[in-house]
């Protein structure tokens, strides 16, 4: 076996044989888990940048690849640019998250079963990323749907079984959608693999237009749910009663993500120019841009910070569904870059969420006053991220949302301006009261006067990979013009160089 | 030397258990559960030799005492077969480890050991056998072991349930035998080789195939003549109700399925092969929402059972026209009765675990029990995902073949029963697999009989079954390999 696929087993294999080493060491044994899994976590982190740099240095079109057979269309991984993104966004995260939650989870109960069932989601992810055909990402999907639900009703208070009931009221019909749709596309046009410029049969249009158009509707219901597409979104708030890690690596990275992920996949590299022809990828652009503004409205409402966040992340996956959708390469290498930008900020946010409940016991917006006295790095971290989400430049979300809108531009759609407007403008009301209040609002007597003295301001297990992602955030805001950077990946991606 | 041994293998794979049974009684306490897991040991790597060979070299047909039909007895084993009894092999061997641990060195058990071996050797001869009379007898042979593990425990539920389930064996089987007379009487042979190229459409063949198929279907428990299924896989001990919802409902389902894709055509009888499809769409609407009002884990257990069923016989209108989207069919409704076999048995030997645990198999008591036991919970869930037909899992290649059938075959409204099956399968999975994880789990404590933790043996053999189930979802490709090998010509499909 060539190196690159050594590597593709391994990216996807690691993570799940951490899970089978954190159940097998069980409860009490706690330094040996988390050895474990943070060695777990780094070769999957090795695994997943040779990955890259296997898709990097691919000629197009021929991608490393492994597999084993299964019903006429087999099982298979492999490693191309867009897969690369994604699996290098959640494994480099996922290690990152690891240290956060041994600090977070420090003075939980049933950590083996968490850990165990967070490693399988990240090897899931992963999964998702370097799938070769549509049937193994459906596997690795599915895998994924399941092996969250015990980390969504971890807690075991009624709040989280209601909230885990819910998750999985939207995700298992969600699961039965796609499951039909990918039966019925993979008997009407063979095995359906991803490749670059869409693999369906340009005659299939216009013999079997549609059921075309119905299988896709099918997969977007599937997906949708994920990507917390309107009107299917009502889980993600919801499921925000999972532990601080869940929230952050998972509903706003892993899992939702790998909706939009998969969306991105069958736009581009299953209908490709089918979409348009149809005319179904118009629709799913008008529904994200519904969702955007809609995501961003329903933030607005909100005072538990963590229902704000899963409000704003709502929204802003519908920027990556709608850069997609969009029939701009510019717009998509926005949208694809977006998925990277808004990982690191968003994980940054609900990392902040998870740090001050633990360290101050504020949960609430309107309990913020003066937090930036407490907790100074915390909060600078979670403006400088607010600020990124806003598209202030030079944070990362700008450079997404400026491609976005070159690409609404190039591909005549200006509504798609207006959306984005009206979205950043909300954005910034439902961040930078948090803001103001943080730094500006007279705190509370025991904030007062900082962190305790002789003390830092939190566990450092979960303030310094909050820092950590908040750079990461502004890193690839100021760098993307470099050759290595989300923007640039995403423009290669979608076949367009950067004009910078 | 080892060529001997391939053409002895289906009369070994009978001889070994029903040489071991009488072994097991008389040896009595003491030596019954090893020369039980010495036959269980045997057998299972002579069924999976048996595997090896039929994919190498074929079909197996094999003539007890060199006496070939119409005289003598004849053995057959073709991919089905072979399949069949491995899958015995695997959750025999697994039940067998179980029950060690299970039933100790308890006096009122020790019949146990015999009957299970008699059972195991019951169900390989049935699975191996080349005529419709021997699958009579080995039919009755299944279902008089069956009904004695059943009332093994001599509680009064169970003995009731026994009498219910053995009242209707027996209809089950008159029924069957007066079909296989009018056969014999019409065409003149029992031979199933035989009767492929001369049975006809006619009345005696319709009469004589609708009493097989009446009375098989009593014995697999099909919707609505389920009825003495539940109280009996659900009063039995847990290792007898493993046994039985795994294997013994899938004996009656071979026969049918030898009768009706292999022997009879089914376009020479129209209709019929759509009326057992209703009835197992009917099977897992009702099995389902029966298992989501139970109160007891064994008790939705057994419904799941009613329900897995139904999947069973989507497989007679959808092989019924042929071509590839028969062969899909042929593939998902075997391969599901496999993993349904893995994934059930796993079951049922968790919620043993529980019932030996604590005492009670009430649902509402089992909160928090991912704490308590939890390898034990992550068998049943694991058995779960299987079941609710979701990916990785055997269940979720088995549902794959019949939705690619049903789009196939332009019957897409089999599909839709597949699809919102397996969500239903979700609804009662979860209600029971949702509380593993609530804190509040003072329901458990309240019991005084909790020896935990779950032996090892008993939580790996659970385990074990249900880990077999996920990987068949994920290296199934020699299986299916294996389940095509002599598949019947209308399902054999096209090749390319």
């Amino acid at each position: 076996m060539s190196w690159e696929g050594a590597a593709l087993l391994m990216a996807v294999v690691a993570p799940f044989a951490t899970a089978v080493g954190i159940f097998a060491l069980g409860e009490a044994r706690e330094r040996a888990r988390s050895a474990v899994n943070l060695i777990g976590a780094a070769v999957t982190v090795v695994a997943v940048l040779a990955c890259a740099t296997a898709a990097w240095s691919a000629e197009p079109g021929r991608h490393a690849a492994v597999g084993i057979d299964l019903l006429d269309i087999g099982f298979g991984l492999k490693a191309d640019m867009l897969g690369a993104l994604f699996a290098v966004v959640a494994g480099v995260l996922w290690l990152i998250t690891t240290v956060y939650a041994t600090g977070y989870m420090s003075h939980a109960s049933d950590r083996a079963r968490f850990f165990g069932f967070f490693s399988i989601c990240v090897g899931s992810a992963i999964g998702i990323a370097l799938s070769k055909n549509l049937l193994t990402f459906f596997v690795f999907y599915e895998t994924l749907t399941l092996a969250t639900y015990p980390l969504v009703v971890h807690s075991g208070t009624p709040a989280a079984l209601r909230g885990g009931r819910t998750y999985l009221m939207y995700a298992l019909p969600a699961g039965g959608a796609l499951a039909a749709g990918v039966v019925w596309l993979n008997l009407l046009a063979g095995p359906v693999e991803f490749a670059a410029g869409g693999s369906l049969d340009p005659a299939l249009a216009a013999s079997h237009p549609t059921a075309l158009v119905v299988i896709f509707a099918l997969l977007m219901l599937g997906l949708g749910v994920k990507a917390a597409l309107f009107p299917v979104h009502g889980w993600l708030p919801a499921a925000m009663v999972a532990p601080a890690p869940v929230s952050s690596l998972l509903h706003a990275v892993a899992v939702v993500k790998a909706g939009v992920f998969g969306i991105a996949r069958v736009v581009l590299e299953v209908y490709g120019p089918l979409g348009p022809e149809l005319g179904v990828t118009q629709l799913l652009a008008a529904l994200a841009g519904f969702t955007i503004i809609f995501g961003s409205v329903r933030a607005l409402a909100q005072d538990d910070l963590k229902k704000r966040l899963a409000f704003s992340t709502v929204a802003q996956l519908s920027y990556i569904t709608l850069g997609v959708a969009l029939a701009s390469p510019i717009a998509i290498a926005g949208g694809l870059a977006h998925l990277a930008h808004h990982a690191a900020m968003k994980i940054t946010m609900f990392f902040t969420a998870g740090a001050v409940a633990e360290e101050v016991k504020a949960y609430r917006v309107s309990e913020f006053d003066g937090l930036g006295r407490r907790m100074p790095l915390t909060m600078a971290a979670f403006s400088l991220a607010a600020l990124g989400i806003v598209g202030v430049p030079p944070v990362a979300g700008f450079a997404s949302k400026w491609l976005l809108g070159v690409g609404a531009v190039d591909a005549g759609t200006w509504w798609v301006i207006a959306v984005l407007g009206v979205s950043s403008v909300l954005n910034a009301a439902y961040f930078f009261p948090i803001i103001h209040r943080a730094w500006f609002r007279e705190p509370k007597a025991e904030w007062a006067g900082g962190p305790p003295t002789g003390q830092p301001e939190g566990d450092l297990r979960m303030v310094v990979p909050l820092v950590v992602t908040s750079l990461l955030g502004l890193a690839m805001g100021l760098m993307a013009g470099a050759d290595l950077s989300p923007a640039s990946w995403a423009s290669a991606v979608a076949g367009w160089g950067l004009p910078w | 030397m080892g060529d001997w041994v391939t053409q002895q293998l289906p009369a070994l794979l009978i001889l070994v258990p029903f040489t071991a049974a009488p072994f097991a009684y008389l040896l009595g306490a003491g030596y019954d559960r090893q020369t039980a897991l010495l036959s269980a040991a045997l057998t299972q790597p002579l069924a999976a030799f048996l595997a090896l060979t039929v994919v190498q070299e074929g079909p197996v047909r094999y003539a007890i005492g060199g006496w070939g039909g119409p005289l003598g007895i004849e053995l057959a084993a073709d991919g089905f077969s072979a399949t069949m009894v491995l899958v015995t092999s695997v959750v025999g061997l697994l039940v067998t480890v179980y029950g060690l641990r299970y039933f100790g060195d308890l006096e009122r058990y020790r019949f146990f050991w015999p009957l299970w071996l008699f059972l195991w050797g019951s169900l390989n001869a049935l699975f191996l056998s080349a005529d419709i009379f021997n699958l009579y007898v080995c039919l009755e042979l299944v279902s008089m072991s069956a009904v004695a593990l059943v009332g093994l425990t001599l509680r009064r539920e169970a003995l009731v349930a026994a009498m219910r389930y053995m009242l209707a064996a027996i209809l089950g089987s008159l029924f069957y035998l007066l079909g296989v007379a009018l056969f014999y009487g019409a065409f003149g042979s029992v031979d199933m080789a035989t009767l492929r190229e001369t049975v006809r459409p006619d009345v005696a063949g319709q009469a004589g195939l609708a009493l097989m198929t009446a009375g098989l279907v009593l014995k697999t428990a099909l919707f609505p003549l389920h009825f003495w299924l539940p109280p009996a896989h659900s009063n039995a001990a847990s290792p007898v109700s493993a046994v039985l919802s795994a294997l013994v409902v899938k004996g009656s389902f071979f026969i049918l399925v030898r009768l009706w894709i292999d022997v009879a055509q089914p376009e020479a009888f129209p209709g019929a092969s759509v009326v057992l499809g209703v009835l197992g769409s009917s099977a897992i609407v009702w099995g389902s929402v029966q298992a989501l009002r139970q109160e007891r884990l064994k008790m939705l257990v057994a419904y799941s059972t009613v329900a897995q069923i139904g999947y069973l016989f989507l497989l007679f209108p959808l092989a019924s026209g042929g071509g590839q989207a028969a062969s899909d069919a042929w593939v998902g409704g075997i391969f599901h009765a496999v993993s349904h076999a893995l994934a059930k048995s796993a079951m049922f030997l968790a919620a043993g675990i529980v019932l030996a645990r604590f005492g009670h198999d009430r649902l509402e008591g089992l909160g928090g029990l991912s704490r308590r036991a939890p390898v034990t919970a992550m068998a049943f869930g694991l058995a779960g995902v299987t079941m609710m037909g979701l990916p990785p899992s055997g269940g979720f290649i088995a549902k794959w073949q019949l939705i690619k059938a049903s789009i196939g075959s332009g019957q897409w409204w089999w599909a839709v029963v597949v699809v919102a099956g397996g969500l239903l399968a979700a609804a009662y999975m979860f209600r029971v697999v949702g509380p593993f994880f609530a804190r509040e789990a003072e329901d458990l404590d309240d019991s005084d009989l909790d020896p935990g933790p779950s032996p090892v043996t008993m939580d790996g053999a659970a385990l074990a079954l249900a880990l077999g189930a996920l990987v068949l979802g994920v290296a199934g490709q020699p299986l299916i390999d294996l389940i095509m090998v002599g598949a019947p010509a209308l399902v054999a499909g096209v090749t390319p």
